[in-house]
C-alpha cells in the first residue's frame, strides 16, 4: 500500500486503499487478459514480417564471399544501374503523386461539395477500382494502350495519327497505369478530411464579400491540406515499392527499385544485394512516413479506415 | 434541399467541376467495364466494340484444367485467411480498443506494418523463411502470409465498429455475474457482427487478389490464380484472361456490395 494508491482516491475513502492490491490484481489480469487477445496476432506478424526482415538486414551486410562488408550498399553509389533505377522509381513516384492529385483533388472536392446520397454513389466509382485485383486493372491498361490496343485502332480508324502513338511497355504506360491504381489512395483520404470542413466558414468568407474563387483559395485550400498531405504521402510511399504495374506496363525499359529487388532474389540468387536493396527501401518508407507523422501528428494509414 | 451544401453558387457555376470530377470517375471505371465487355467477345483480336459475341473465353476458362486448379487454390486459400484472421483481428481490435495497455501506439502499428511495409520486401522475407522451414509452395504458408496481410484490414474495421460501441454495456452483463467470456459473445459480439462480417469480406478479398507475395512462395500445385495470371499477361494477351478478370470484378462487386449492406446495418 503506497503512498501513491492513496492519492489517486480522491474521496479519501479508506476502504479504497483496503482494495488497492485487489484492485491492482485486478488491473493486471485484465492486462494480461488483453494481451493474450493481441498476442496470436503481434505473434504471426512478428514471425512473417519482422523475423524476416531483421534476418535480410543481417544478410544484406555480407558480401558474396560471405565477408563483413558493405558492399552491398555500396553498390548503390557505384554502379549506374542502380542509379538509373533509383532516378526512374523517384520520376515515376513524382509523376504518379502529381497526376494523382491533379485528378484526385477536383474528383474529392466536387465529392465533398454533392449532397450526401449523390456522394455516396459517386464514391463507388472510387470504392470498386480500390477493391478490384491490381493485376485485372494492368491488364486493362494493358489492352487500353497496347500497340494495337483500343486508343490506337480507335486513333487510327479516326485518321488522328498513322502510326500507332507508343503508350505501353514504357514510361508513360507505368504512369498511367499506376495512377489509376493510386487515385483512390488519395481520393479518399482527402475526401474524409474535406468533409469535415465547416461550411459556415465558407459562408462566413462569402458574406464578407469574397468571391467563390477567393474563399475555395483562402479557406477551403488550407483547411484540405492535411488531408491532401496524407494522400500524398501514402500514394508516394506505395509507389516507391510499387511492382505489379511496372513490371507488367514496363515492357523491361522502366526498371523500378522492387523489380530490382526481385531481380537480384530471383534472377540472380545473390541475397545480399536484394535485402540492401529491401532494407533501403523500408528505410526510405519508413523515414517519410515518420517525417509526415511528425510535421502532421497524424498516420498516414487512414485511407485503410476510410472506406 | 440539405444545409450541407447551401453555399451561394448554383449548380451552373459548378458545372465545370462536376465535368472534370465526371472525367476522373469516367478514368476510374472504364477499364473494368471495358474489359468486361472484352470478355464477350468472339474473336480473338481485342477489338472494342467487339464485332462478333459469344462466351468462348469464358469456355476456355473454365475448360482448362491448370486455371480451375488455380482458382480452387485460390479460393481455399481465401476461405481460410479469413476464418484466421476474422478472429485474430477481432480480438486485436479489442484489446487495442479497451486503451488501457502501455504501448498501445506501438502495438497498433506493429499490427498494421503490412500495409505501409513495401509488399516486395514482404514477398522475399516470407520466401527466404519458408525456404528454411519447408513452408514455400503450400496451403498452410500461403495462409499465413495472407493472415498477416489481412489482419490490418480486420483490425481496422473491427475498431472502427467499437468506437460506435459503448463498452459499459459489457461492462453491465459482467457487474450482472456473466463472465468475460460470455459478456463478450452475448452482448457485444452481436453488435459487432456487421464489422465483423465486413472484416472477414475484406480479409477474403485480400488473399484472393494477392499477388506479390504469392509470386514468390507459391508455385506447383499451390499456383494461385494471380500468380498464374501474372505469368499468362507476362508472356502474351490472352483474351481468358479477360473472362477470369471479369469473374475477378463480380466477385469485388458481391463482396462490397455484401460489406455494405451488412454495414448499414451498424
Amino acid at each position: 500500500m503506497s503512498i501513491g494508491s492513496v492519492s489517486l482516491d480522491r474521496a479519501g475513502r479508506p476502504d479504497a486503499v483496503l482494495n488497492a492490491d485487489a484492485l491492482r490484481a485486478d488491473a493486471r489480469r485484465q492486462a494480461l487478459g488483453l494481451l493474450a487477445l493481441l498476442s496470436p496476432g503481434l505473434f504471426l506478424v512478428f514471425a512473417v514480417i519482422i523475423v524476416p526482415i531483421g534476418w535480410l538486414f543481417w544478410l544484406s551486410l555480407f558480401d558474396q564471399t560471405g565477408q563483413l562488408s558493405l558492399a552491398n550498399y555500396a553498390r548503390f553509389f557505384e554502379q549506374a544501374s542502380y542509379i538509373r533505377t533509383f532516378a526512374t522509381t523517384f520520376k515515376v513516384a513524382f509523376a504518379v503523386t502529381g497526376a494523382s492529385v491533379l485528378f484526385g483533388y477536383p474528383l474529392a472536392y466536387m465529392l465533398s461539395q454533392l449532397p450526401r446520397r449523390a456522394a455516396s454513389i459517386c464514391l463507388i466509382f472510387v470504392i470498386l477500382p480500390f477493391w478490384t485485383s491490381v493485376l485485372v486493372r494492368t491488364y486493362a491498361w494493358l489492352v487500353i494502350l497496347q500497340r494495337r490496343g483500343l486508343v490506337n485502332s480507335w486513333l487510327i480508324d479516326l485518321g488522328v495519327i498513322g502510326q500507332p502513338l507508343p503508350l505501353a511497355n514504357n514510361f508513360a504506360g507505368v504512369v498511367i497505369g499506376m495512377t489509376h491504381i493510386m487515385l483512390p489512395f488519395l481520393v479518399l483520404p482527402l475526401y474524409a478530411s474535406m468533409k469535415t470542413i465547416d461550411v459556415d466558414c465558407l459562408r462566413a468568407g462569402m458574406n464578407l464579400g469574397a468571391s467563390p474563387a477567393a474563399t475555395f483559395r483562402q479557406i477551403f485550400f488550407p483547411l484540405s491540406q492535411p488531408g491532401l498531405a496524407s494522400g500524398v504521402v501514402i500514394v508516394f510511399v506505395l509507389c516507391l515499392g510499387f511492382f505489379v504495374t511496372p513490371a507488367l506496363m514496363g515492357g523491361g525499359k522502366v526498371i523500378m527499385w522492387a523489380m530490382r529487388i526481385e531481380q537480384a532474389t530471383s534472377l540472380y540468387s545473390n541475397w545480399g544485394a536484394g535485402a540492401a536493396l529491401g532494407v533501403v527501401l523500408l528505410a526510405v518508407t519508413l523515414a517519410l512516413l515518420g517525417l509526415f507523422q511528425w510535421l502532421l501528428g497524424a498516420r498516414a494509414t487512414g485511407v485503410w479506415s476510410s472506406r | 434541399m440539405s444545409t450541407e451544401s447551401s453555399l451561394p453558387i448554383s449548380h451552373w457555376q459548378r458545372l465545370w467541376l462536376y465535368l472534370l470530377g465526371g472525367l476522373v470517375m469516367l478514368f476510374l471505371i472504364a477499364p473494368s467495364v471495358i474489359i468486361v465487355i472484352m470478355s464477350f467477345s468472339g474473336s480473338t483480336l481485342l477489338q472494342f466494340p467487339p464485332q462478333q459475341w459469344s462466351l468462348r473465353w469464358y469456355e476456355s476458362y473454365f475448360g482448362s484444367v491448370e486455371w480451375r486448379d488455380a482458382t480452387i487454390v485460390s479460393i481455399k486459400v481465401a476461405v481460410m485467411t479469413a476464418i484466421v484472421a476474422t478472429p485474430l483481428g477481432t480480438a486485436a481490435a479489442y484489446a487495442i480498443n479497451a486503451g488501457t495497455l502501455r504501448l498501445t501506439g506501438a502495438i497498433n502499428a506493429l499490427l498494421t506494418a503490412s500495409l505501409i511495409i513495401p509488399v516486395i520486401l514482404i514477398g522475399i522475407g516470407t520466401f527466404f523463411l519458408y525456404a528454411r522451414i519447408g513452408l514455400n509452395n503450400t496451403l498452410t504458408g500461403l495462409v499465413i502470409a495472407h493472415t498477416v496481410q489481412a489482419l490490418p484490414l480486420v483490425v481496422l474495421t473491427v475498431l472502427s465498429g467499437l468506437r460506435s460501441y459503448d463498452m459499459n454495456q459489457e461492462m453491465v452483463a459482467r457487474s450482472l455475474g456473466a463472465g468475460r467470456f460470455p459478456a463478450f459473445f452475448q452482448v457485444t459480439m452481436p453488435q459487432l457482427r456487421f464489422s465483423i462480417v465486413s472484416g472477414a469480406l475484406f480479409a477474403f478479398i485480400t488473399s484472393f487478389d494477392e499477388v506479390v507475395v504469392s509470386l514468390f512462395i507459391s508455385g506447383g500445385e499451390t499456383t494461385t490464380l494471380t500468380r498464374r495470371m501474372f505469368n499468362a499477361l507476362r508472356d502474351q494477351i490472352d483474351p481468358t484472361i479477360a473472362a477470369i478478370s471479369t469473374c475477378l470484378i463480380v466477385l469485388s462487386i458481391v463482396l462490397l456490395s455484401a460489406a455494405q449492406l451488412f454495414g448499414r446495418g451498424r
